[in-house]
Protein backbone atom coordinates (compact mmCIF):
# COMPACT_ATOMS: atom_id res chain seq x y z
CA UNK A 1 0.00 0.00 0.00
CA UNK A 2 2.84 2.32 0.83
CA UNK A 3 4.11 2.12 -2.75
CA UNK A 4 0.72 3.20 -4.02
CA UNK A 5 0.76 6.15 -1.63
CA UNK A 6 4.24 7.23 -2.75
CA UNK A 7 3.19 6.88 -6.39
CA UNK A 8 0.21 9.11 -5.68
CA UNK A 9 2.38 11.67 -3.93
CA UNK A 10 4.87 11.61 -6.80
CA UNK A 11 2.10 12.09 -9.35
CA UNK A 12 0.73 15.03 -7.40
CA UNK A 13 4.15 16.62 -7.07
CA UNK A 14 4.86 16.24 -10.78
CA UNK A 15 1.44 17.61 -11.60
CA UNK A 16 2.07 20.72 -9.46
CA UNK A 17 5.43 21.22 -11.10
CA UNK A 18 3.93 20.98 -14.58
CA UNK A 19 1.27 23.48 -13.59
CA UNK A 20 3.92 25.92 -12.34
CA UNK A 21 6.01 25.58 -15.49
CA UNK A 22 2.90 25.98 -17.59
CA UNK A 23 1.96 29.15 -15.71
CA UNK A 24 5.40 30.68 -16.21
CA UNK A 25 5.49 29.80 -19.92
CA UNK A 26 2.00 31.17 -20.47
CA UNK A 27 2.87 34.41 -18.64
CA UNK A 28 6.01 34.87 -20.78
CA UNK A 29 4.09 34.24 -23.98
CA UNK A 30 1.36 36.67 -22.99
CA UNK A 31 3.91 39.32 -22.04
CA UNK A 32 5.65 38.94 -25.40
CA UNK A 33 2.34 39.24 -27.21
CA UNK A 34 1.34 42.29 -25.18
CA UNK A 35 4.68 43.93 -25.93
CA UNK A 36 4.28 43.40 -29.66
CA UNK A 37 0.65 44.41 -29.80
CA UNK A 38 1.32 47.51 -27.68
CA UNK A 39 3.68 49.04 -30.25
CA UNK A 40 1.54 47.93 -33.13
CA UNK A 41 -1.55 49.58 -31.71
CA UNK A 42 0.43 52.70 -30.86
CA UNK A 43 1.61 52.91 -34.47
CA UNK A 44 -1.94 52.51 -35.71
CA UNK A 45 -3.29 55.13 -33.31
CA UNK A 46 -0.61 57.63 -34.30
CA UNK A 47 -1.22 56.92 -37.97
CA UNK A 48 -4.92 57.53 -37.61
CA UNK A 49 -4.50 60.57 -35.32
CA UNK A 50 -2.06 62.35 -37.60
CA UNK A 51 -3.28 61.04 -40.92
CA UNK A 52 -7.03 61.31 -40.63
CA UNK A 53 -6.83 65.10 -40.95
CA UNK A 54 -5.42 64.63 -44.43
CA UNK A 55 -8.47 62.76 -45.65
CA UNK A 56 -9.90 65.72 -47.52
CA UNK A 57 -10.78 65.97 -51.17
CA UNK A 58 -7.72 68.09 -51.99
CA UNK A 59 -5.41 65.20 -51.00
CA UNK A 60 -6.84 63.13 -53.81
CA UNK A 61 -7.21 65.86 -56.44
CA UNK A 62 -4.18 68.16 -56.07
CA UNK A 63 -0.53 67.63 -56.88
CA UNK A 64 2.27 67.47 -54.34
CA UNK A 65 2.87 71.11 -53.35
CA UNK A 66 6.03 73.12 -52.93
CA UNK A 67 7.15 73.77 -49.36
CA UNK A 68 4.91 76.02 -47.26
CA UNK A 69 2.18 76.21 -49.87
CA UNK A 70 -1.39 76.73 -48.77
CA UNK A 71 -2.91 73.88 -50.75
CA UNK A 72 -1.73 70.62 -52.26
CA UNK A 73 -2.43 66.94 -52.24
CA UNK A 74 -1.01 63.57 -53.14
CA UNK A 75 -2.90 62.87 -56.37
CA UNK A 76 0.23 62.34 -58.51
CA UNK A 77 1.83 60.14 -55.85
CA UNK A 78 -1.30 58.05 -55.38
CA UNK A 79 -1.65 57.59 -59.13
CA UNK A 80 2.04 56.82 -59.57
CA UNK A 81 1.97 54.24 -56.81
CA UNK A 82 -1.16 52.59 -58.13
CA UNK A 83 0.21 52.48 -61.67
CA UNK A 84 3.64 51.13 -60.76
CA UNK A 85 2.37 48.66 -58.17
CA UNK A 86 -0.34 47.47 -60.55
CA UNK A 87 2.04 47.00 -63.47
CA UNK A 88 4.68 45.34 -61.30
CA UNK A 89 2.08 42.86 -60.05
CA UNK A 90 0.81 42.29 -63.58
CA UNK A 91 4.35 41.50 -64.75
CA UNK A 92 5.50 39.59 -61.69
CA UNK A 93 2.44 37.41 -61.12
CA UNK A 94 2.46 35.31 -64.32
CA UNK A 95 6.23 34.85 -64.14
CA UNK A 96 6.02 33.90 -60.49
CA UNK A 97 3.14 31.48 -60.97
CA UNK A 98 4.76 29.79 -63.97
CA UNK A 99 8.08 29.43 -62.17
CA UNK A 100 6.25 28.14 -59.09
CA UNK A 101 4.50 25.55 -61.26
CA UNK A 102 7.84 24.47 -62.68
CA UNK A 103 9.32 24.03 -59.19
CA UNK A 104 6.35 22.14 -57.77
CA UNK A 105 5.30 20.01 -60.74
CA UNK A 106 8.30 19.52 -62.99
CA UNK A 107 11.55 20.36 -61.27
CA UNK A 108 10.92 18.92 -57.85
CA UNK A 109 13.92 16.65 -57.69
CA UNK A 110 15.99 18.02 -60.53
CA UNK A 111 19.25 19.88 -60.28
CA UNK A 112 17.75 22.89 -62.05
CA UNK A 113 14.78 22.94 -59.67
CA UNK A 114 16.93 22.79 -56.56
CA UNK A 115 19.18 25.58 -57.85
CA UNK A 116 16.25 27.77 -58.82
CA UNK A 117 14.66 27.22 -55.42
CA UNK A 118 17.91 28.18 -53.67
CA UNK A 119 18.37 31.34 -55.73
CA UNK A 120 14.74 32.26 -55.24
CA UNK A 121 15.13 31.94 -51.48
CA UNK A 122 18.06 34.35 -51.63
CA UNK A 123 16.02 36.78 -53.73
CA UNK A 124 13.14 36.44 -51.31
CA UNK A 125 15.22 37.61 -48.40
CA UNK A 126 17.36 40.11 -50.33
CA UNK A 127 17.04 43.64 -48.95
CA UNK A 128 14.87 45.65 -51.32
CA UNK A 129 17.51 48.37 -51.56
CA UNK A 130 19.74 45.84 -53.30
CA UNK A 131 17.05 45.31 -55.91
CA UNK A 132 16.73 49.08 -56.30
CA UNK A 133 20.46 49.48 -56.81
CA UNK A 134 20.55 46.63 -59.28
CA UNK A 135 17.85 48.25 -61.41
CA UNK A 136 19.65 51.55 -61.06
CA UNK A 137 22.82 50.03 -62.47
CA UNK A 138 21.09 47.90 -65.10
CA UNK A 139 18.41 50.30 -66.34
CA UNK A 140 18.66 53.83 -64.97
CA UNK A 141 22.41 54.25 -65.50
CA UNK A 142 22.23 52.66 -68.94
CA UNK A 143 19.39 54.82 -70.25
CA UNK A 144 20.58 57.79 -68.27
CA UNK A 145 17.16 58.57 -66.86
CA UNK A 146 15.05 57.77 -63.86
CA UNK A 147 11.74 56.37 -65.05
CA UNK A 148 8.48 54.79 -64.04
CA UNK A 149 9.47 51.66 -65.95
CA UNK A 150 12.59 51.27 -63.82
CA UNK A 151 10.36 51.51 -60.74
CA UNK A 152 7.97 48.93 -62.17
CA UNK A 153 10.86 46.54 -62.88
CA UNK A 154 12.30 46.93 -59.39
CA UNK A 155 8.92 46.25 -57.79
CA UNK A 156 8.28 43.30 -60.11
CA UNK A 157 11.60 41.80 -59.01
CA UNK A 158 10.28 41.87 -55.45
CA UNK A 159 6.93 40.35 -56.43
CA UNK A 160 8.38 37.42 -58.37
CA UNK A 161 10.13 35.52 -55.57
CA UNK A 162 7.17 35.95 -53.22
CA UNK A 163 4.75 34.58 -55.81
CA UNK A 164 7.12 31.74 -56.77
CA UNK A 165 7.41 30.71 -53.15
CA UNK A 166 3.70 30.78 -52.35
CA UNK A 167 2.73 29.10 -55.62
CA UNK A 168 5.20 26.29 -55.05
CA UNK A 169 4.15 25.86 -51.42
CA UNK A 170 0.46 25.86 -52.23
CA UNK A 171 0.87 23.36 -55.06
CA UNK A 172 2.98 21.11 -52.85
CA UNK A 173 0.18 21.08 -50.29
CA UNK A 174 -2.19 19.49 -52.79
CA UNK A 175 -2.38 15.81 -51.85
CA UNK A 176 -0.69 13.46 -54.25
CA UNK A 177 -3.81 11.33 -54.35
CA UNK A 178 -5.65 14.13 -56.17
CA UNK A 179 -3.01 14.26 -58.89
CA UNK A 180 -3.01 10.47 -59.22
CA UNK A 181 -6.80 10.47 -59.48
CA UNK A 182 -6.60 12.92 -62.36
CA UNK A 183 -3.86 10.95 -64.10
CA UNK A 184 -5.88 7.76 -63.58
CA UNK A 185 -8.53 9.15 -65.93
CA UNK A 186 -5.92 9.59 -68.64
CA UNK A 187 -5.53 13.33 -68.14
CA UNK A 188 -2.41 14.84 -69.73
CA UNK A 189 -0.01 16.50 -67.33
CA UNK A 190 -0.61 20.10 -68.37
CA UNK A 191 -4.33 19.61 -67.90
CA UNK A 192 -3.84 18.07 -64.47
CA UNK A 193 -1.87 21.15 -63.47
CA UNK A 194 -4.20 23.78 -64.96
CA UNK A 195 -7.55 22.20 -64.15
CA UNK A 196 -6.87 20.23 -60.99
CA UNK A 197 -3.86 21.22 -58.91
CA UNK A 198 -3.70 24.92 -59.72
CA UNK A 199 -7.45 25.14 -59.30
CA UNK A 200 -7.30 23.40 -55.95
CA UNK A 201 -4.53 25.76 -54.85
CA UNK A 202 -5.96 28.96 -56.30
CA UNK A 203 -7.04 30.56 -53.01
CA UNK A 204 -3.52 30.15 -51.66
CA UNK A 205 -1.91 31.43 -54.85
CA UNK A 206 -4.17 34.50 -54.95
CA UNK A 207 -3.36 35.12 -51.30
CA UNK A 208 0.33 35.06 -52.16
CA UNK A 209 -0.18 37.59 -54.94
CA UNK A 210 -2.17 39.89 -52.63
CA UNK A 211 0.51 39.71 -49.95
CA UNK A 212 3.18 40.50 -52.52
CA UNK A 213 1.07 43.45 -53.65
CA UNK A 214 0.75 44.64 -50.08
CA UNK A 215 4.48 44.36 -49.64
CA UNK A 216 5.47 46.43 -52.67
CA UNK A 217 2.81 49.04 -51.95
CA UNK A 218 4.95 50.21 -49.05
CA UNK A 219 8.42 49.71 -50.54
CA UNK A 220 10.51 52.87 -50.68
CA UNK A 221 14.04 51.71 -51.28
CA UNK A 222 13.54 50.14 -54.72
CA UNK A 223 11.84 53.29 -55.99
CA UNK A 224 14.34 55.79 -54.61
CA UNK A 225 16.89 55.34 -57.38
CA UNK A 226 14.57 54.05 -60.07
CA UNK A 227 11.33 55.98 -60.39
CA UNK A 228 12.70 58.75 -58.21
CA UNK A 229 9.81 61.18 -57.79
CA UNK A 230 7.93 63.83 -59.67
CA UNK A 231 6.21 66.94 -58.47
CA UNK A 232 3.67 66.75 -61.25
CA UNK A 233 1.13 64.37 -62.62
CA UNK A 234 2.49 62.03 -65.23
CA UNK A 235 1.28 58.82 -66.76
CA UNK A 236 4.36 58.58 -68.96
CA UNK A 237 6.36 55.69 -67.59
CA UNK A 238 9.52 56.93 -69.33
CA UNK A 239 9.64 59.91 -66.98
CA UNK A 240 10.41 59.97 -63.29
CA UNK A 241 7.23 59.17 -61.41
CA UNK A 242 5.93 60.10 -57.98
CA UNK A 243 4.91 57.39 -55.53
CA UNK A 244 3.46 57.40 -52.04
CA UNK A 245 6.40 55.83 -50.20
CA UNK A 246 9.02 58.09 -51.77
CA UNK A 247 6.83 61.13 -51.23
CA UNK A 248 6.38 60.18 -47.60
CA UNK A 249 10.11 59.71 -47.26
CA UNK A 250 10.79 63.14 -48.75
CA UNK A 251 7.99 64.99 -46.97
CA UNK A 252 8.34 63.43 -43.55
CA UNK A 253 12.04 64.35 -43.33
CA UNK A 254 11.33 67.97 -44.25
CA UNK A 255 10.92 70.85 -41.81
CA UNK A 256 7.77 72.12 -43.58
CA UNK A 257 4.51 71.60 -41.79
CA UNK A 258 2.34 71.18 -44.88
CA UNK A 259 4.69 68.47 -46.19
CA UNK A 260 4.68 66.66 -42.87
CA UNK A 261 0.89 66.68 -42.82
CA UNK A 262 0.73 65.19 -46.30
CA UNK A 263 3.31 62.57 -45.32
CA UNK A 264 1.01 61.43 -42.54
CA UNK A 265 -1.93 61.37 -44.91
CA UNK A 266 0.15 59.15 -47.23
CA UNK A 267 1.10 56.86 -44.34
CA UNK A 268 -2.55 56.57 -43.43
CA UNK A 269 -3.51 55.72 -47.00
CA UNK A 270 -0.83 53.05 -47.38
CA UNK A 271 -1.69 51.49 -44.03
CA UNK A 272 -5.34 51.40 -44.98
CA UNK A 273 -4.54 49.84 -48.35
CA UNK A 274 -2.24 47.19 -46.90
CA UNK A 275 -4.79 46.42 -44.20
CA UNK A 276 -7.51 46.00 -46.81
CA UNK A 277 -5.31 43.68 -48.90
CA UNK A 278 -4.44 41.58 -45.87
CA UNK A 279 -8.07 41.27 -44.87
CA UNK A 280 -8.98 40.30 -48.43
CA UNK A 281 -6.20 37.69 -48.45
CA UNK A 282 -7.42 36.23 -45.16
CA UNK A 283 -11.02 36.09 -46.28
CA UNK A 284 -10.01 34.33 -49.50
CA UNK A 285 -7.84 31.86 -47.66
CA UNK A 286 -10.54 31.12 -45.09
CA UNK A 287 -13.12 30.46 -47.79
CA UNK A 288 -10.89 27.70 -49.06
CA UNK A 289 -11.05 25.78 -45.79
CA UNK B 1 7.11 -19.04 -56.48
CA UNK B 2 4.73 -19.97 -59.22
CA UNK B 3 1.06 -19.82 -58.44
CA UNK B 4 -0.13 -19.78 -62.00
CA UNK B 5 -3.60 -21.23 -62.09
CA UNK B 6 -5.64 -21.86 -65.14
CA UNK B 7 -9.01 -20.24 -64.95
CA UNK B 8 -12.01 -22.55 -65.19
CA UNK B 9 -13.27 -23.13 -68.69
CA UNK B 10 -15.77 -20.50 -69.79
CA UNK B 11 -13.89 -17.62 -68.20
CA UNK B 12 -12.50 -15.13 -70.67
CA UNK B 13 -9.18 -13.62 -69.70
CA UNK B 14 -9.21 -9.82 -69.57
CA UNK B 15 -5.84 -9.04 -68.03
CA UNK B 16 -2.98 -11.45 -68.18
CA UNK B 17 0.17 -10.88 -66.15
CA UNK B 18 3.35 -12.64 -67.31
CA UNK B 19 6.57 -12.77 -65.32
CA UNK B 20 6.02 -9.33 -63.85
CA UNK B 21 8.82 -7.93 -61.74
CA UNK B 22 8.58 -4.55 -60.09
CA UNK B 23 11.22 -2.39 -58.46
CA UNK B 24 11.14 0.65 -56.20
CA UNK B 25 14.66 1.83 -56.95
CA UNK B 26 16.72 -1.14 -55.74
CA UNK B 27 13.87 -2.80 -53.85
CA UNK B 28 12.37 -5.80 -55.57
CA UNK B 29 8.67 -5.39 -54.72
CA UNK B 30 6.97 -7.85 -57.05
CA UNK B 31 8.62 -11.14 -57.89
CA UNK B 32 7.74 -12.90 -61.13
CA UNK B 33 4.00 -12.52 -60.86
CA UNK B 34 1.91 -14.68 -63.20
CA UNK B 35 -1.83 -14.23 -63.09
CA UNK B 36 -4.92 -14.18 -65.27
CA UNK B 37 -7.77 -11.85 -64.37
CA UNK B 38 -11.13 -12.98 -65.77
CA UNK B 39 -13.46 -10.68 -67.61
CA UNK B 40 -16.57 -9.33 -65.86
CA UNK B 41 -15.60 -10.83 -62.55
CA UNK B 42 -14.36 -9.33 -59.32
CA UNK B 43 -10.83 -10.30 -58.45
CA UNK B 44 -9.64 -9.44 -54.96
CA UNK B 45 -6.05 -9.03 -53.81
CA UNK B 46 -5.38 -9.70 -50.14
CA UNK B 47 -2.30 -9.98 -48.00
CA UNK B 48 -0.53 -8.20 -45.16
CA UNK B 49 0.70 -4.61 -45.52
CA UNK B 50 3.67 -4.30 -47.81
CA UNK B 51 2.95 -7.53 -49.67
CA UNK B 52 2.74 -5.71 -53.01
CA UNK B 53 -0.98 -5.90 -53.71
CA UNK B 54 -1.38 -2.15 -54.26
CA UNK B 55 1.86 -2.10 -56.21
CA UNK B 56 0.51 -4.79 -58.50
CA UNK B 57 -2.74 -2.87 -59.02
CA UNK B 58 -0.79 0.27 -59.89
CA UNK B 59 1.06 -1.53 -62.66
CA UNK B 60 -2.24 -2.29 -64.43
CA UNK B 61 -2.69 1.37 -65.43
CA UNK B 62 1.00 2.29 -65.37
CA UNK B 63 0.37 4.65 -62.46
CA UNK B 64 3.89 3.91 -61.22
CA UNK B 65 5.29 5.85 -64.18
CA UNK B 66 4.63 9.09 -62.31
CA UNK B 67 7.61 8.20 -60.16
CA UNK B 68 10.87 7.91 -62.05
CA UNK B 69 12.51 5.54 -59.57
CA UNK B 70 9.81 2.89 -60.05
CA UNK B 71 9.92 0.39 -62.89
CA UNK B 72 8.17 -2.73 -64.06
CA UNK B 73 9.49 -5.60 -66.18
CA UNK B 74 7.45 -8.29 -67.82
CA UNK B 75 4.14 -8.29 -69.58
CA UNK B 76 0.62 -7.23 -68.72
CA UNK B 77 -1.71 -8.15 -71.54
CA UNK B 78 -5.01 -6.34 -71.88
CA UNK B 79 -7.00 -8.38 -74.42
CA UNK B 80 -3.68 -9.69 -75.65
CA UNK B 81 -1.91 -6.37 -75.99
CA UNK B 82 1.04 -5.63 -73.70
CA UNK B 83 0.20 -2.37 -71.93
CA UNK B 84 3.70 -2.06 -70.54
CA UNK B 85 4.99 -1.36 -74.05
CA UNK B 86 6.52 2.09 -73.94
CA UNK B 87 5.08 3.23 -77.23
CA UNK B 88 1.49 2.73 -76.11
CA UNK B 89 -0.03 6.00 -75.01
CA UNK B 90 -0.65 5.86 -71.30
CA UNK B 91 -3.73 8.10 -71.54
CA UNK B 92 -5.46 5.63 -73.81
CA UNK B 93 -4.64 2.75 -71.47
CA UNK B 94 -6.03 4.71 -68.53
CA UNK B 95 -9.18 5.46 -70.49
CA UNK B 96 -9.71 1.70 -70.70
CA UNK B 97 -8.54 0.90 -67.18
CA UNK B 98 -10.02 3.21 -64.56
CA UNK B 99 -8.92 3.49 -60.95
CA UNK B 100 -10.47 4.49 -57.64
CA UNK B 101 -8.22 5.26 -54.70
CA UNK B 102 -8.19 4.69 -50.98
CA UNK B 103 -9.19 8.22 -50.06
CA UNK B 104 -11.97 9.95 -51.96
CA UNK B 105 -10.47 12.52 -54.33
CA UNK B 106 -13.19 14.83 -55.64
CA UNK B 107 -11.78 17.40 -58.05
CA UNK B 108 -12.10 21.07 -57.07
CA UNK B 109 -15.18 21.62 -59.24
CA UNK B 110 -18.91 20.93 -59.26
CA UNK B 111 -20.37 17.45 -58.97
CA UNK B 112 -21.43 17.65 -62.62
CA UNK B 113 -17.98 18.73 -63.79
CA UNK B 114 -16.32 16.04 -61.69
CA UNK B 115 -18.03 13.51 -63.93
CA UNK B 116 -17.84 15.50 -67.16
CA UNK B 117 -14.13 16.27 -66.74
CA UNK B 118 -12.97 12.79 -67.70
CA UNK B 119 -15.54 12.44 -70.49
CA UNK B 120 -14.38 15.69 -72.09
CA UNK B 121 -10.85 14.29 -72.31
CA UNK B 122 -11.88 11.74 -74.91
CA UNK B 123 -15.23 12.79 -76.32
CA UNK B 124 -16.88 15.97 -77.54
CA UNK B 125 -20.51 15.56 -76.59
CA UNK B 126 -23.37 17.97 -77.11
CA UNK B 127 -24.79 19.32 -73.89
CA UNK B 128 -27.80 17.00 -73.85
CA UNK B 129 -25.71 13.88 -74.30
CA UNK B 130 -23.27 15.04 -71.65
CA UNK B 131 -26.19 15.54 -69.26
CA UNK B 132 -27.34 12.02 -70.04
CA UNK B 133 -23.86 10.61 -69.52
CA UNK B 134 -23.48 12.33 -66.16
CA UNK B 135 -26.87 11.04 -65.05
CA UNK B 136 -26.06 7.55 -66.30
CA UNK B 137 -22.74 7.44 -64.44
CA UNK B 138 -24.22 8.80 -61.23
CA UNK B 139 -27.04 6.26 -61.42
CA UNK B 140 -24.54 3.45 -62.01
CA UNK B 141 -22.67 4.57 -58.92
CA UNK B 142 -25.94 4.70 -56.92
CA UNK B 143 -25.46 8.37 -56.20
CA UNK B 144 -27.97 10.03 -58.54
CA UNK B 145 -30.84 10.29 -56.07
CA UNK B 146 -28.66 11.94 -53.47
CA UNK B 147 -27.12 14.58 -55.73
CA UNK B 148 -29.55 15.17 -58.61
CA UNK B 149 -30.72 18.48 -57.10
CA UNK B 150 -27.25 19.83 -56.43
CA UNK B 151 -25.18 18.94 -59.47
CA UNK B 152 -23.81 22.47 -59.54
CA UNK B 153 -22.44 22.29 -56.01
CA UNK B 154 -18.87 21.48 -55.13
CA UNK B 155 -17.96 17.81 -54.98
CA UNK B 156 -16.03 18.32 -51.76
CA UNK B 157 -19.26 19.19 -49.93
CA UNK B 158 -20.41 15.55 -50.08
CA UNK B 159 -19.87 13.02 -47.31
CA UNK B 160 -16.91 10.65 -47.53
CA UNK B 161 -19.02 7.77 -48.80
CA UNK B 162 -20.75 9.97 -51.36
CA UNK B 163 -17.39 11.35 -52.50
CA UNK B 164 -16.10 7.82 -53.02
CA UNK B 165 -19.16 6.94 -55.10
CA UNK B 166 -18.61 10.17 -57.02
CA UNK B 167 -15.09 8.96 -57.79
CA UNK B 168 -16.47 5.62 -58.96
CA UNK B 169 -19.02 7.44 -61.14
CA UNK B 170 -16.22 9.57 -62.54
CA UNK B 171 -14.28 6.44 -63.40
CA UNK B 172 -17.28 4.75 -65.00
CA UNK B 173 -18.30 7.82 -67.00
CA UNK B 174 -15.46 7.43 -69.47
CA UNK B 175 -16.64 3.85 -70.09
CA UNK B 176 -13.56 1.86 -69.16
CA UNK B 177 -13.39 -1.90 -69.47
CA UNK B 178 -11.52 -2.54 -66.26
CA UNK B 179 -11.95 -0.84 -62.87
CA UNK B 180 -9.13 -0.94 -60.35
CA UNK B 181 -10.18 -0.30 -56.76
CA UNK B 182 -7.35 0.34 -54.31
CA UNK B 183 -8.83 -0.19 -50.84
CA UNK B 184 -11.87 1.88 -51.78
CA UNK B 185 -13.60 1.44 -48.41
CA UNK B 186 -10.78 1.81 -45.93
CA UNK B 187 -11.63 5.45 -45.22
CA UNK B 188 -15.39 4.86 -45.02
CA UNK B 189 -17.91 4.00 -42.33
CA UNK B 190 -19.71 0.60 -42.39
CA UNK B 191 -22.88 1.92 -44.08
CA UNK B 192 -20.97 3.60 -46.89
CA UNK B 193 -18.83 0.48 -47.17
CA UNK B 194 -21.97 -1.61 -47.58
CA UNK B 195 -23.17 0.65 -50.39
CA UNK B 196 -19.85 0.46 -52.20
CA UNK B 197 -19.80 -3.33 -51.87
CA UNK B 198 -23.29 -3.58 -53.34
CA UNK B 199 -22.11 -1.34 -56.11
CA UNK B 200 -19.10 -3.53 -56.85
CA UNK B 201 -21.33 -6.56 -57.20
CA UNK B 202 -23.51 -4.55 -59.56
CA UNK B 203 -20.55 -3.27 -61.58
CA UNK B 204 -19.17 -6.67 -62.50
CA UNK B 205 -22.01 -7.17 -64.96
CA UNK B 206 -20.33 -4.61 -67.19
CA UNK B 207 -16.76 -4.32 -65.99
CA UNK B 208 -13.80 -6.37 -64.97
CA UNK B 209 -13.08 -5.33 -61.40
CA UNK B 210 -9.82 -5.73 -59.49
CA UNK B 211 -9.95 -4.74 -55.85
CA UNK B 212 -7.22 -4.48 -53.23
CA UNK B 213 -8.52 -4.85 -49.72
CA UNK B 214 -7.23 -5.22 -46.20
CA UNK B 215 -10.49 -6.68 -45.16
CA UNK B 216 -10.75 -10.42 -45.75
CA UNK B 217 -14.49 -10.49 -45.11
CA UNK B 218 -14.85 -7.88 -47.82
CA UNK B 219 -12.83 -9.98 -50.24
CA UNK B 220 -15.00 -12.99 -49.38
CA UNK B 221 -18.20 -10.97 -49.82
CA UNK B 222 -17.56 -9.22 -53.10
CA UNK B 223 -15.06 -11.21 -55.10
CA UNK B 224 -15.25 -14.18 -57.43
CA UNK B 225 -11.52 -14.78 -57.43
CA UNK B 226 -8.96 -14.01 -54.77
CA UNK B 227 -5.21 -13.69 -54.89
CA UNK B 228 -3.19 -13.95 -51.70
CA UNK B 229 0.14 -12.16 -51.80
CA UNK B 230 3.03 -12.08 -49.38
CA UNK B 231 6.32 -10.18 -49.57
CA UNK B 232 6.04 -9.59 -53.30
CA UNK B 233 5.08 -13.14 -54.18
CA UNK B 234 1.73 -14.31 -55.41
CA UNK B 235 1.20 -17.21 -53.03
CA UNK B 236 -2.17 -18.49 -54.08
CA UNK B 237 -4.83 -17.58 -56.56
CA UNK B 238 -8.18 -19.18 -57.21
CA UNK B 239 -11.93 -18.92 -56.94
CA UNK B 240 -12.75 -17.04 -53.73
CA UNK B 241 -14.81 -19.84 -52.19
CA UNK B 242 -12.01 -22.36 -52.70
CA UNK B 243 -9.29 -20.07 -51.44
CA UNK B 244 -11.21 -19.31 -48.27
CA UNK B 245 -12.73 -22.75 -47.64
CA UNK B 246 -9.88 -25.02 -48.60
CA UNK B 247 -6.70 -23.12 -49.28
CA UNK B 248 -3.97 -25.14 -50.91
CA UNK B 249 -1.10 -23.44 -49.20
CA UNK B 250 -0.38 -23.40 -45.50
CA UNK B 251 0.61 -19.68 -45.68
CA UNK B 252 -2.76 -18.76 -47.12
CA UNK B 253 -4.59 -20.74 -44.46
CA UNK B 254 -2.58 -19.10 -41.68
CA UNK B 255 -3.38 -15.67 -43.04
CA UNK B 256 -7.10 -16.10 -43.62
CA UNK B 257 -7.64 -17.80 -40.29
CA UNK B 258 -5.89 -14.90 -38.58
CA UNK B 259 -2.94 -16.85 -37.25
CA UNK B 260 -0.70 -14.54 -39.14
CA UNK B 261 -0.71 -11.05 -40.59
Amino acid sequence: MSTLATLDASRLAMHRKRKRVNGVALALALAAMAFGVFWLIWILIETVRLGIGGMVLATFTEMTPPPQAETGGLANAIFGSALMVGLATAIGTPIGILAGIYLAEYGQKTWLGATTRFINDILLSAPSIVVGLFIYAAVVARFKSFSGWAGVLALALIVIPVVIRTTENMLSLIPHALREAAYALGTPKWKVIVMITLKAARAGVVTGVLLALARIAGETAPLLFTALSNQFWTSNLSEPMASLPVTIFKFAMSPYENWQKLAWAGVFLITLGVLALNILARVLFRNRQ
Amino acid sequence: MDAKVNLPAGEKIKLSVHDLNFYYGGFHALKRINLDIPERKVTAFIGPSGCGKSTLLRTFNRMFELYPEQRAEGQILLDGENILERHLDVSLIRAKIGMVFQKPTPFPMSIYDNIAFGVRLFETLPRVEMDERVEWALKKAALWNEVKDKLGQSGSGLSGGQQQRLCIARGIAIKPEVLLLDEPCSALDPISTGKIEELITELKHDYTVAIVTHNMQQAARVSDYTAYMYLGDLIEFGPTSELFMKPKKKDTEDYITGRFG
